[in-house]
């Protein structure tokens, strides 16, 4: 279990201090694939670097499996981190190392023996889907194929905990997928704690269970995606589940009530929805934004609509409460 | 002068000279500038690691006054003219060698200027790295020396190739200098030959060769430079 208890954090800028982090507390459970997120400059790469270390707290403490990081000394924390591995936006390869070198570089670091770590590396390369990349340099793959060396460089020290810092930011769509997907295969395949920063709201719902939301340096939300995706309840979190949010508030004066059907899993591939539900329900809806996608044969997304008295809204609740994996938000 | 220039007396005392004295000067320069440069490479490559990574929020933090002293010394040496360091250090290279002239003796005045020349290249190699493969490896559990030695050399080996490049060839051009003071070598034909006894045509050979060697280390240099950068492969 990771503990974060009251981290703060501040940097000199410019002589003036900022406080990048304030009084920051979170609990990440074994087993977890928690997200943090939040937009550029909330603290969040700060939080993560406070977790191995590479920053240290201006206060509080960070404790892993009881054991306080604050309290290590340098040869102790070096030990630790070789136990919490860390990928990152720019993948930060050794350029003029191979792929294989790459890979059993930690092992290196931590004197394992040559034939060992090539051993390992090779395993770890079939895993992560380039058996035949062993002997390319970083320069000659793609993005997501040095994520992937990244990856396996990190698994390469069998370690309890994995940090991602805005690991997909640089890769396409489809790409980032893939890599989500190998990182979710990992944690259960090994039960890896994972830690994923971002500034994408549909990183978090891919693999995410836990949330917590960063803004200015303090948890403005945490808990269980779901529970944060149905019902967001900071303004930051209204954001970022739904980023036309703030468009919305403009207009969203001409309509009476305005809600936000969330679809977390619903079974309704194929469905007109929205024409059933007016049909049947015999009223009138204006459609604000929709913004869904099918995964493994079920719906994720929001579709937000206006309409015209508390009457219909309740009529809408009753009519929707029928389907599974569908929740009904008050926007206004 | 000119006019007996390309005289057939002159023509022959000219390569008279050069047949018999510019093979073993080619020898001695070669000789002086890479031991030279050896040496330089040595002292100046963990100088330049010092340099680069003992700031305060460095990979290798130093103290301070330290810092502050080893950036005095080598912008001192840097900026002695290279003909008044060399007379300076006499002392010293009679310490070492047991004299001040002579082929040998001139290595010890080039490395002197050499030496903190070649530590701001190394040090310039190695804060081109990327800063945040270095945290990377520190994120792996990799100690500071760890980092300089597994990491920053490594990766900056095309860039320290190119800057030793460089060095080899400045170190070659202050061999010629060296001439002056009693060092061998082409420096030292060229200018006996060519200033004491107006004997051009052997000094202007004597400068063919240093710029062929100028041209045979640069070519070298910059070919081993691409071939090792991986960066480049593809």
């Amino acid at each position: 279990m990771i503990e974060i208890k009251n981290v703060s954090k501040t940097f000199k800028v410019d002589g003036k201090d900022f406080e990048a982090l304030k009084n920051v507390s979170l609990k990440i459970n074994d087993g977890d694939i928690y997200g943090i997120i939040g937009m550029s400059g909330a603290g969040k790469s700060t939080l993560v670097r406070c977790i191995n270390m590479l920053e240290s707290p201006t206060s509080g403490d960070i404790v892993i499996d009881g054991k306080s990081m604050t309290a290590l000394s340098p040869s102790e924390l070096r030990k630790e981190r070789s136990k919490i591995a860390m990928i990152f936006q720019s993948f930060n390869l050794l350029m003029q190392k191979n792929v294989l070198k790459n890979i059993s570089f930690p092992l290196e670091l931590a004197g394992v023996k040559r034939a060992d770590a090539r051993k390992k590396a090779l395993e770890l390369l079939e895993l992560v889907g380039l058996p035949d990349k062993a002997n390319a340099y970083p320069a000659q793959l793609s993005g997501g194929q040095q994520q992937r060396v990244a990856i396996a460089r990190a698994l390469a020290t069998d370690p309890k905990i994995l940090l991602c810092d805005e690991a997909t930011s640089a890769l396409d769509p489809k790409t980032t997928k893939s890599i989500l997907n190998l990182i979710k295969e990992i944690n259960q395949k090994y039960n890896i704690t994972v830690v994923i920063i971002t500034h994408a709201m549909s990183v978090v719902e891919e693999v995410c269970n836990k949330v917590a939301i960063i803004s200015d340096g303090v948890v403005a939300e945490e808990g269980e995606v779901v529970q944060v995706f149905a019902h967001p309840q900071s303004e930051v979190a209204k954001h970022l589940v739904n980023p036309d949010y703030e468009e919305n508030q403009v207009n969203l004066s001409a309509y009476k009530k305005v809600i936000r059907i969330v679809l977390n899993g619903a079974n309704i591939v194929g469905m007109p929805l929205i024409s059933k539900l007016s049909l049947d329900l015999n009223i009138l809806v204006n459609l604000v934004s929709v913004s869904t996608k099918e995964l493994n044969g079920v719906l994720y997304g929001n579709i937000t609509i206006g309409v015209d008295s508390d009457e219909t809204l309740l009529k809408i609740r009753k009519y929707l409460a029928e389907f599974d994996g569908i929740e009904v938000e008050e926007v206004r | 002068m000119f006019n007996d220039l390309f005289s057939q007396e002159t023509l022959a005392e000219a390569w008279k000279i050069i047949s018999s004295e510019m093979l073993f000067a080619l020898w001695e320069t070669l000789y002086i500038t890479v031991l030279a440069t050896l040496f330089s490479i040595i002292i100046g490559l963990p100088i330049g690691v010092i340099l680069a990574t003992g700031d305060k929020d460095g990979v290798l933090p130093l103290p301070k006054p330290l810092m502050v002293v080893i950036n005095f010394i080598v912008n001192i040496l840097r900026s002695v003219p290279f003909l008044i360091l060399m007379i300076m250090v006499f002392p010293l290279t009679r310490l070492i060698v047991g004299t001040t002239v002579g082929t040998t003796a001139s290595i010890v005045p080039l490395v002197i200027a050499a030496f903190p020349f070649v530590a701001r290249l190394v040090e310039g190699s190695l804060r081109e790295i990327n800063p945040n493969i270095i945290e990377a490896a520190q994120s792996m559990g990799a100690s500071p020396f760890q980092v300089i030695v597994k990491v920053m050399i490594p990766e900056s080996v095309p860039s320290l190739i190119s800057n030793f490049t460089i060095a080899i060839t400045t170190i070659l051009s202050y061999t010629a200098m060296s001439g002056i003071i009693g060092g061998g070598g082409l420096g030292k034909i060229a200018i006996n030959y060519g200033y004491y006894r107006y004997k051009y045509l052997v000094m202007f050979a004597a400068v063919v060769l240093l710029i062929v060697l100028v041209q045979v280390f640069q070519s070298v240099g910059t070919h081993l430079a691409i071939k090792t950068d991986k960066r480049l492969k593809r």
